[in-house]
């Protein structure tokens, strides 16, 4: 069954550029090591030193377009993860970076709309079963892209090899 | 309607007739890559799964390349974890240090890539293995994890763009000069979720070593893979290298694409991306002749031995200059080798180049060249991304191993037939 909480709250940290990518997520000179709270100490570090004494759990990140471009690194995913993101919200995502996230049941969730009115700091809840982003600060509504069924399961089950065991297991 | 390339062969390993973009399939995977930075987490998911065993470990090809040798004692253990499960697994296809070259020159280099397969490997950079007509894509440790363990991957069939390269590269100009084109008219996104197809007369002109740089960039425009179609030249680099069979698939006359672009290479000149985007790329005569710290020759981009050949020949009784550091980096131990009894490392080392074994090294910011603040490096790389060769304030321009040579030498951006002339 699903694993999702359907309402998630928590404060906006926002990157507007395009193209923010995996070396800016997780440089490369830390993917010596792979402990999700280890690559957390260095999440978003070249391109924002405080992130990571800012971020609370539960907190999102909101981005430009092709967010996670570059690397493979599913260590982009697992960083932000580590430092208590619940969910990057982007005008588009880069593909290897949305395959790692659906893979990992993380949600990477389009929403151009979302991105255009929100400011840092601003308090967002995600209401998953309408679809629909609140900005809580400033009273404003977006609906976002909806996962494609299979990306949806793919969360539900909590992540790619969860998946497959599943289906494994209804195969046999 | 007709298909092209990479649909045929996501059908054929789909069990299809036809497949259609947009649609999510399970493709068999013929070939699984393995290096040292994202196959370690991909093991430890399986062990926690209690999943023991690859799917066919004839099927799987082990290689360190990011951090070799060793470059600290975290990556020493990464590089060990790996060695551990090759060996527990059986996996036959494993080039120790010494043996060793960067994933995606020596797959193809040992003759493991063959026509029609589909491949993938935990690194974005797969994409260089389409030259030889394959589907190659880059993935995630989960995704790899999922390969290893059943040999199968979902993937949406991607839309194809098709190139259409046309004419000869004048003198000077190279593939890499074609690519860095491309991207800098598409986008570092213009690509995205797409796979390239290129097809043309220029390409007839283009060696495997040529035609790899390309396929090998498609990442930095978004794309999901790079292809070229199997022609004699390939043939020829492939049968030179194994006798397995293989299937070759061309695209149909009424194949779709999402978009067509047409190139005269004719009309190319050199080109140097400006930090921080591959998509920065300007012909060398419009940008200043900025002062370069280092220049780096090598990556599965440019560290092959035609490109090997073509900077020894710009350095051949020149210096590197003052002020200016210059790193070769051979991409396999076999093109270290070759470049060895061709007289080629002499040349570098004569010329005040440091040449390195194998490695991903500097290009990502490992070890082996990695940059200071505010330092700046003309590198044949692939991506120039902040912080991407170390410091976040360093600044790393792109360019094709002639210009990088020309740089070295006078120490500031410089067109490569300024030496080629003489």
């Amino acid at each position: 069954m699903s694993q999702l909480e359907l309402t998630l709250k928590g404060a906006a940290h926002v990157y507007e550029r395009a193209h923010i990518n995996t070396d800016e997520i997780i440089p490369a000179r830390y993917l010596n090591v792979h402990e999700e709270a280890e690559l957390a100490r260095h999440a978003m570090e070249d391109i924002d030193k405080d992130f990571i004494e800012r971020v609370r759990p539960g907190d999102f990140v909101f981005a430009g377009d092709n967010f996670g471009c570059g690397s493979s690194r599913e260590h982009a995913v697992w960083a932000l993860r580590g430092a208590g993101i619940k969910a990057v919200i982007a005008r588009s995502y880069a593909r290897i970076f949305f395959r790692n996230a659906i893979n990992n049941g993380f949600l990477a969730i389009e929403c151009p709309e979302a991105v255009d009115a929100v400011q840092n700091g601003d308090d967002i809840e995600l209401d998953l079963a309408n679809g629909l982003m609140r900005n809580l600060t400033r009273g404003s509504e977006a609906r976002f892209v909806p996962l494609s069924d299979f990306a949806r399961e793919l969360i539900e089950d909590g992540g790619l090899l969860p998946h497959i065991q599943k289906k494994a297991a209804q195969t046999s | 309607m007709g298909m092209n390339i990479t649909e045929k062969i996501l059908a054929a390993h789909s069990g299809r007739d036809r497949v259609v973009p947009n649609e999510i399939i399970n493709a068999k995977l013929d070939l699984i890559v393995c290096h040292d930075v994202t196959t370690p987490p991909a093991v430890q998911m399986l062990r926690k799964l209690g999943i023991n065993k690859v799917f066919d470990q004839s099927k799987i090809l082990v290689t360190p390349d990011h951090f070799v040798p060793n470059k600290d004692i975290k990556s020493a253990e990464l590089a060990k974890q790996l060695r551990q499960w090759r060996e527990e697994q059986g996996i036959e296809r494993y080039y120790e240090i010494g043996n060793h070259g960067i994933c995606h020159a020596i797959a193809p280099e040992q003759g493991h890539v063959l026509p029609g397969m589909t491949i993938v490997c935990g690194d974005s950079h797969t994409t260089t293995m389409g030259a030889l007509g394959t589907f190659a894509s880059g993935v995630g440790s989960t995704d790899l994890a999922a390969a290893l363990a059943t040999g199968e991957l979902w993937f949406k069939v991607p839309e194809t763009m098709l190139f259409e390269l046309s004419g000869d590269l004048p003198f000077g100009v190279y593939s890499k000069d074609i690519i860095l084109y491309i991207i800098s008219k598409i986008g570092v996104d213009g690509a995205r979720y797409k796979a390239m197809e290129y097809k043309g007369s220029a390409l007839k002109s283009l060696s495997m070593e040529a035609r790899f740089t390309i396929t090998n960039m498609a990442i930095e425009a978004g794309g999901k893979s790079g292809i070229m179609p199997v022609d004699d030249i390939s043939e020829e680099y492939v049968k030179a290298r194994t006798n397995e069979p293989y299937t070759c698939y061309y695209s149909d006359e009424d194949a779709v694409y999402s978009e067509t672009f047409k190139i005269d290479v004719d009309q190319l000149e050199p080109i140097v991306a400006l930090p921080s985007l591959p998509s920065n790329g300007r012909f060398i005569g419009e940008i200043e002749r900025v002062k370069m710290d280092q220049v780096y020759i090598g990556s599965c981009t440019n560290g092959r031995i035609e490109d090997l050949r073509i900077a020894a020949r710009i350095l051949n009784g020149n210096k590197v200059a003052a002020g200016t550091r210059a790193i070769v980096v051979p991409a396999t131990t076999e093109i270290w080798k070759m470049a060895m009894k061709e007289g080629l490392l002499e040349i570098f080392a004569d010329a005040g180049c440091v040449v390195s074994t194998a490695t991903c090294g500097a290009c990502l910011g490992g070890f082996m060249g990695v940059l200071g603040s505010d330092e700046t490096c003309l590198s044949t790389t692939n991506r120039n991304f902040v912080g991407r060769m170390g410091d976040p304030r360093s600044k790393v321009y792109l360019a094709s191993p002639a210009t990088a040579a020309a740089t070295a030498i006078t120490g500031t951006i410089t067109d490569p037939r300024d030496f080629l002339k003489n």
